[in-house]
Parts: C-alpha cells; sequence; structure tokens
C-alpha cells in the first residue's frame, strides 16, 4: 500500500467517515479534526511509518487538509 | 523623570509614533534597521520602569532576564549533546519559578519579599520563555541566538500583556523586512486598530468600568444576605469592560508591531458571538488559549495515550480539559476565585464535548433560532465564569 492510501486509511479511521472526496477541504474549518484527533493523527502516524512528528512541529496551516497530511508525511519519511 | 506607561494615555501614542517613524520609512523601502529598532524599544522599556515604585519592578526585570537568558543558553546546549525527560522538567521548573514565587508572595501567607521579583509582563514573558524550551526539547528549535532571543522575549509592543507570539514565528520577521505590499496592508491594518482601541479602551471600557463600579456598590448593599439581583450586572459590566479593555489593549499591540513590521497574532475574535465554550477559547484570549492548548493540552494527551493511562478516549480529554484549564487558573494567581474559574471552564468544556457528541449521534434540530439561544447560552455561561473570576463575590460573601 502506499503512503497516500495509507493516511487515507488513519484519517478516516479517526474522524469516523470517508474523507477521500475532500483531499482538499480544510479538516479544522470543517470540525472533523481538533486537538485531540490531532494527536490522535500524530500518535498513529508515528507507529505506522515510524516518523517523528513532535507536537511543536504540527503547525496547523501546514496540516490542515488531506493532501498537505500526506505531503507532509512523506516528506518525514523521506 | 518622564514615565511611560505603556498605551496609557494620549501622549504615549504620540511618542511611540513619532519614534517609530525612521524605522517605518526603512520597512517601506525594504530594509530593516535592527539597531534602531532596538535603542527605540529598550528606550521606551526604560520608560516604563524609570522613577518611583516602577524602578523595583525594572531591577527585577533584569534580574529575571539574567536568569531566564542563562537558562534557556544551557538547555539549548545541553539538548544538543542529550534529551534526558528530568533535565527538561527540572529545566521548565526553574523556568516558571519566578513567577511561581511572585504568586505565592501575592497570596500574603507568608511573611516574605518574594512579590519583589514581579514586574509588568513577567507571565507574559514566562510563557515566550516556556515555549521556547518545550521547542527546543523537541528539537524544533535547535539554535540559540542571544540577540534574537532578548529581542523576542521583551518584544517592546507586546511586553506588558501579550499577546503572546512564539519563537519561530516571531523570527521569520525578526531580520527582514516585508514586502511592500504587505508592509503597505500592515500600516492599513495599524491605523484602523488604532482607531478601534481608542474607542474600546479609552471610551467603551471607561464607561463599563463604571458601570462596574456602581454596581458593585449596589449589590453590597445587600451583601448581609447573601445574595444581590445586583450581581448579576456586576458580572455583566465587568465581562464587557475586561473585553474592551483587554481588547483594546492588544489591538494596540498588534498595531504597533505591525508599524514595526512584525505579524503579531491577534487576541479577540468577536468573542461574543461564540456558539459554544469550545468556539469561545478560539475567540477570547487567543494566543494564551492557544498556547495552552498546545503547551499543555496537546502535550497532556499525547503523554496519556501513548502510554495507555486510560482506555478511554473520552476520559482522556476529559482529564486534560480540566488539568489545561486548572492550570490556567492557577496561573492567574492563586486564590479561589482564580481556580474556580479555572475548574468551572474545564467542567464546561467537558459538558460541552459531551453534548457535541450527543448532538452528532441524535437528530438534533439545528436552525438559525437554535443558534440564536446557543450564543445567549453562552454568553451567560461566560459572563457567569467572569462575575468568579473578578474577585468581587470573595468581598461579597467574605469580607463585607
Amino acid at each position: 500500500m502506499d503512503v497516500q492510501a495509507e493516511v487515507i486509511e488513519v484519517l478516516n479511521g479517526i474522524i469516523g467517515e470517508d474523507i477521500s472526496d475532500q483531499m482538499d477541504d480544510n479538516l479544522f474549518d470543517s470540525g472533523l479534526l481538533d486537538s485531540m484527533a490531532t494527536v490522535e493523527l500524530l500518535l498513529d502516524l508515528e507507529n505506522k511509518f515510524s516518523i517523528q512528528a513532535p507536537v511543536s512541529e504540527f503547525n496547523r496551516d501546514e496540516w490542515d487538509t488531506p493532501n498537505k497530511i500526506i505531503a507532509k508525511v512523506k516528506s518525514l519519511i523521506g | 523623570m518622564l514615565n511611560l506607561q505603556p498605551y496609557a494615555d494620549p501622549t504615549y501614542f504620540i511618542y511611540l509614533l513619532l519614534a517609530l517613524v525612521p524605522l517605518a520609512i526603512g520597512l517601506y523601502y525594504g530594509k530593516r534597521f535592527v539597531w534602531y529598532e532596538v535603542i527605540v524599544s529598550l528606550l521606551f522599556i526604560f520608560l516604563i520602569f524609570d522613577s518611583g515604585r516602577y524602578i523595583q519592578q525594572g531591577i527585577a526585570l533584569i534580574i529575571y532576564m539574567l536568569w531566564e537568558t542563562a537558562l534557556v543558553a544551557w538547555y539549548t546546549s545541553y539538548r544538543k549533546r542529550a534529551n534526558n525527560s528530568w533535565v527538561f522538567y527540572i529545566t521548565t521548573f526553574l523556568s516558571i519559578l519566578p513567577i511561581l514565587a511572585v504568586r505565592i508572595g501575592d497570596t500574603g501567607l507568608f511573611k516574605t519579599q518574594l512579590t519583589l521579583l514581579g514586574f509588568l509582563g513577567i507571565s507574559y514573558l514566562t510563557f515566550r520563555t516556556v515555549g521556547t524550551i518545550i521547542e527546543t526539547r523537541d528539537g524544533s528549535i535547535k539554535e540559540f541566538s542571544l540577540p534574537l532571543f532578548l529581542r523576542f522575549v521583551l518584544f517592546m509592543p507586546t511586553l506588558s500583556s501579550g499577546p503572546i507570539d512564539r519563537y519561530r514565528h516571531f523570527n521569520q520577521d525578526a531580520t527582514v523586512a516585508p514586502s511592500r505590499d504587505k508592509y503597505i496592508e500592515f500600516l492599513g491594518k495599524a491605523v484602523w486598530y488604532f482607531f478601534l482601541g481608542f474607542l474600546y479602551k479609552f471610551i467603551l471600557a471607561y464607561g463599563f468600568e463604571h458601570l462596574y463600579s456602581y454596581t458593585q456598590n449596589m449589590a453590597m448593599a445587600d451583601a448581609s444576605q447573601g445574595w444581590s439581583w445586583w450581581l448579576i450586572g456586576v458580572g455583566y459590566s465587568y465581562g464587557f469592560y475586561l473585553f474592551f479593555d483587554f481588547a483594546g489593549y492588544s489591538l494596540f499591540a498588534v498595531a504597533t508591531g505591525y508599524v514595526m513590521g512584525f505579524d503579531v497574532p491577534m487576541n479577540f475574535k468577536q468573542p461574543f458571538r461564540s456558539k459554544n465554550l469550545k468556539d469561545f477559547w478560539n475567540r477570547w484570549h487567543i494566543t494564551l488559549s492557544f498556547w495552552f492548548r498546545d503547551f499543555v493540552f496537546m502535550r497532556l494527551v499525547f503523554t496519556m495515550m501513548k502510554n495507555k493511562v486510560f482506555k478511554s478516549r473520552i476520559t482522556t480529554s476529559n482529564v486534560a480539559y480540566i488539568v489545561n484549564m486548572l492550570i490556567m487558573g492557577f496561573w492567574h494567581g492563586l486564590t479561589w476565585y482564580y481556580i474556580v474559574y479555572g475548574l468551572f471552564h474545564g467542567v464546561g468544556l467537558v459538558v460541552n464535548d459531551a453534548w457535541l457528541r450527543y448532538k452528532k449521534k441524535h437528530k438534533v434540530p439545528h436552525n438559525k433560532l437554535t443558534e440564536y439561544f446557543a450564543i445567549f447560552l453562552t454568553l451567560n455561561v461566560v459572563m457567569f465564569s467572569l462575575l468568579i473570576f473578578c474577585g468581587f463575590l470573595d468581598k461579597f460573601w467574605f469580607h463585607h
């Protein structure tokens, strides 16, 4: 499975609905992500990809859509 | 000797803006005169603390800065070699030690002179310092720069009461000039914010302060009965006074920052239009609540989830809400009403979250009318919490 599909799977699990048709929607504005869900996301990504994403690297502007999250994960892996 | 308290009266604005003209001209032409900025900033900070009872505070500020600078410089160099959790906890504790001492001194419980360590703005400087230490621990800040650290912590427009910026965000602006378009936009906003700030602070806050004092006197007449309808007036007049005073001040601070070419974060976003308590904390004293969100709430949740302290995700977030808001209460001061205020908001957020979960599961009617009701309800919950916060109840019940 590629990174994109895996990140979507993680996001779907946390949010509880399928987000693959809203890849450029702001998840914080729509209320789908909040601080709590964000921490779950960081922990899940840490487990799944063995990447270190500390809370202080988490700048909401850079992590607010599924596409941006995927890009971030890719950059942290690479 | 000339003494200038920040944004206190019209002459302050005249001196301030005149002093900033050369800096503004430089920024307009794409040059940032860092030395000029530093000298003007130091001059205005000096003028806060240069006479009477303020001199003691000025000395406290210097001692505080020596202490915190040494701490952050040492921790950054330590962090390059190692990353022991206890070293981090102890460093963080040492950096909040000065404000802790001042707060304990303020209670008057012990015959100490600890209050002498305090000065105007100490808590805001502490937020900036502690935030820097935590981000250094995370590896987000790698190098210690003495000039940048001092300019960040002592940033003149926001010295006394925020808004609380972050080290890395501040540094994006610190050495470069904004583009001309951006700077013109800053200046345009600054003019608007200054005038809005005048309206807020010198007219509306002034009026509500009088109302606050009037309702207090009326309520005190009923103090022997333990209840007065005037208390509602006390809560509302204080709430509006606090908002217009603090939001007015914040507008001045942001506007001054803009003139100096810094993108200072906003502190208020129409808080009385909040639809629920969570929404309120995204709109009220934003830089403080986001500081707590990022440096307390999220980290606490992260640690608790990682170590699987609680099975349930809901319990985790509820515990984190209450701890987070309690710490915020304690930060305001060690009195029963600040702590109750913090606890009230912690419990409020727990209830709010439970309601949001219920709403998601069940079909709850949603229309304009329910929205207005939500805003009305939130406003009253907030005003009640501010009645606790203002401390009048302490006088009303226990010291009449």
